[in-house]
């Protein structure tokens, strides 16, 4: 921290919705919001022409630690996330033990603390080692003092229909969501890139749509019957979205995450085998990119998720069947949206705060209860986590120049158009002038 | 001519027809006394094999030999692709020995791709999983020329397991080059989802396509498909897709019967069509040789001394 008390006024922001108003954080809490304020001994950020959102909330990241320091730290990959505009990240549970014990959880937990650039929430698994075979002690790591809420084997689905039901309901009773990664695993026995044209073409193993959409109906389905909340994780195809658009008609607890990487790139990307483009679920086709749009834009799919993946060099510079599945996104993930959902008209910036923010938020429990609050509006009285963006910037993504320790960006070379100018957690900076503050 | 060839659909119209009548050119060569060119005389070809296949290599071998280069076998099977050295690193070995050439026949599907952005020299894929074969696809189309006399609007049914066939990928981009109209006859879980989108004809049933070919190529099926459910048995397979005797008297007088080997006789082919007159499949052998020596002819700076050739590349 540099010199003053603490204090920050953030002057000329426009915020995502809304008249232009100056911000006054004190004590980790936006203390005033308004024209010409002015504060003695505040340090004074000159926002004018930025946007300012609430911190970032992401559902979906692997920080692979414990088990995988080679591919991020909890360190790094709050560091990456800060650099995003995130103030709170969920940290999924396939890691190395696996986040599926109160132990395990709690140090995820404590390690995001230390690192203090972000708020770091642990996924509890939902099966014991992702085994799927029999529930981990959900109930464990929900009262541990990482207070887990969210469940996930993401990475593997959890493809046992009665499993899956008793996981439903078990969560019910300490307000719990299963975050599930919907996929039939006898359907993708091998698969590698969506099933269509260019799987047959690149003699890859398919990965066909029905083997997502099965999941995602039977698990609606089982949701409605016990009255309990699913999350569908990487939403990729045109078909999960109209069946969670039917799930949400009926009133069911049903919520949705897509990923950055699937609202812009298309299937035709792997024909050069290139494992930098090798994810799970595979990049689809440009049906699905516009289907997994319209769906954001008008709520079906509640929320942006990262999934963001990292992995060193050696698991992708390979023949693409040997390469690891997945791709960084923290980074990259504000920037994508604009590309993809403000410069097309599809959402607006308070529309990209719900999408980024409070959605995500509230379906990772962060919006009450004894959490840490974020997707909270700007205003007096909330915490102070926000991310100031500058909308017209723009730059060409350079993977050497992320603080992830991993460069598997599927948009390195490209141009995105943005750029995250600051971050605040808690009224304290993390980013200032796009670079980690400490 | 492209650098490399790692697919037939790197070849055009002309670059195809060059390729077989520098073969025929070179097939010529097997009759004399003296069966060798000093044309790569000082010019290094590596065989990278990840994959058992005695009939590829030394089909390869022998072309390369015939032609005077110095011939490397690096067989690296057994080494499983998940584990040993990297195909990276095994790229940056054979190019700091200075392979000219590097001939890879790999379990994965692209491994040829992928080679070609660490190696200088130029690729040649003998067989990619289940993407492509193109050598092999020259020498079927070399074949049929030699028997038939055309490609130009020939018949040509391909038969047996597409979905895990590069030997039909290859075929199937290089016939439609070439002019000719193939058929596709798979049971349908043998079957790309999207064939569809492929410049060929695909029929179920066997029977029906045979008295329109002018050329049936069989396809090896691989026992194991049946434990995925592709079909029910073998035996099944073999009487609805096999080629017997009584679907040979189907096919018109001068129509021929193909397979790239190995067989497996009575399942997809029966052994009296095999070794029947109408069969092409010894001289398929024989004529891999001339396809693939005209193939590295032409890549290492055959025929016109390389000028098209990059800088940097030797």
């Amino acid at each position: 921290m540099t010199s003053g008390n603490g204090t920050w006024l953030i002057k000329g922001a426009r915020p995502a919705s809304g008249p232009q108003a100056d911000l006054l954080l004190s004590d980790g809490l936006i203390t005033e919001a308004g024209l010409r304020l002015s504060a003695a001994g505040a340090q004074v950020l000159d926002a004018t022409g930025l946007i300012a959102l609430p911190g970032l909330v992401d559902l979906h990241t692997h920080l692979r630690e414990p088990g995988r320091e080679d591919a991020e730290t909890v360190q790094t990959g709050t560091a990456a996330a800060a650099l995003g505009g995130y103030t709170a990240v969920h940290a999924m549970a396939n890691t190395d033990p696996v986040a599926d014990t109160a132990g395990v959880v709690e140090q995820i937990w404590r390690l995001g603390r230390h690192a203090g650039l972000c708020d770091v929430q642990p996924v509890g698994a939902v099966t014991a080692g992702l085994a799927g075979s029999h529930l981990a002690e959900l109930g464990a790591m929900a009262d541990s003092a990482a207070r887990v809420r969210v469940f996930s084997d993401d990475g593997r689905c959890v493809a046992d229909a009665v499993l899956m039901r008793r996981a439903l309901e078990y969560v019910k009773a300490f307000d719990g969501v299963i975050a599930q990664h919907a996929q039939e695993p006898r359907l993708t026995d091998g698969a590698q890139v969506n099933e269509g044209e260019l799987s047959g073409r690149l003699g890859l193993a398919g990965w066909p749509a029905v083997a997502e959409e099965a999941i995602i109906a039977r698990d609606c389905l089982l949701a409605a019957h016990v009255g309990s909340a699913l999350h569908v994780c990487h939403v990729s195809t045109a078909g999960s979205v109209e069946i969670i658009r039917w799930a949400k008609a009926k009133g069911w607890r049903v919520t949705a995450e897509v990923t950055p990487h699937h609202l812009l790139l298309t299937e035709d990307l792997a024909a050069g085998y290139d494992p930098v483009y090798k994810v799970n679920p595979p990049l689809r086709t440009e049906a699905d990119v516009a289907a997994l749009r319209a769906g954001l834009a008008d709520g079906t799919i509640d929320c942006v998720a990262t999934d963001h993946a990292p992995h060193p060099l050696e698991d992708k510079e390979t023949e693409w069947q040997v390469a690891a599945f997945g791709m960084t996104g923290l980074e990259t993930a504000l920037r994508v949206v604009h590309l993809a959902m403000v410069e097309t008209g599809l959402l607006d910036w308070a529309g990209v705060a719900d999408r980024m923010s409070i959605r995500p938020a509230v379906i990772g429990r962060l919006n009450g209860g004894g959490a840490p609050l974020h997707g909270c509006a700007l205003e007096p009285g909330s915490p102070a986590n926000l991310v100031l963006y500058d909308p017209a910037a723009s730059s060409v993504v350079d993977p050497a120049e992320h603080a992830s320790r991993s460069r598997n960006t599927p948009f390195a070379g490209m141009e995105l158009p943005g750029r995250i100018q600051a971050t605040f957690l808690r009224g304290v900076p993390t980013v200032i002038d796009a670079k980690l503050a400490r | 001519m492209k650098r490399h060839l790692i697919s037939a659909a790197d070849l055009s119209r002309d670059d195809a027809l060059l390729i077989l009548d520098t073969a025929e050119e070179l097939a010529q060569m097997a009759d004399r006394p003296i069966r060798k060119l000093p044309t790569l005389r000082g010019r290094t070809v590596v065989n990278l094999f990840y994959e058992d296949s005695t009939r590829t290599r030394i089909s390869f071998e022998a072309a390369a030999k015939r032609l005077s280069a110095d011939v490397i076998n690096f067989s690296a099977k057994g080494s499983s692709v998940a584990k040993g050295e990297s195909l990276k690193d095994t790229a940056l070995t054979l190019e700091a020995m200075g392979a000219d050439a590097v001939v890879i026949r790999h379990p994965a599907s692209g491994a040829p791709h992928r080679l070609a952005r660490w190696v200088r020299g130029s690729v040649v894929n003998a067989g990619d999983g289940t993407h492509e074969h193109p050598t092999q696809a020259l020498l079927d189309a070399f074949t049929m020329r030699r028997r038939l006399g055309r490609l130009d609007g020939l018949r040509v049914t391909i038969v047996g397991d597409i979905l895990h066939s590069r030997v039909a990928r290859s075929n199937v981009l290089l016939l439609h080059t070439l002019g000719a109209d193939v058929t596709l006859v798979a049971p349908p879980t043998l079957l790309p989802v999207a064939v569809s989108s492929w410049p060929c004809d695909v029929s179920y049933d066997l029977s029906a396509a045979l008295p329109k070919t002018d050329v049936v190529m069989m396809l090896r099926i691989q026992a194991e498909r049946m434990s995925a459910a592709y079909f029910p048995t073998v035996r099944e397979y073999s009487r609805r897709y096999g080629l017997d005797a009584g679907r040979v008297a189907l096919l018109p007088e001068h129509a021929i019967v193909m397979h790239p080997g190995p067989m497996n006789r009575g399942v997809e082919i029966a052994a009296g069509v095999a070794d029947s007159p109408r069969s092409t499949i010894v001289e398929q052998v024989a004529n891999g040789v001339s396809v693939r020596m005209a193939v590295l002819y032409l890549l290492l700076g055959g025929a016109d001394g390389g000028s098209d050739r990059p800088e940097g590349s030797r």
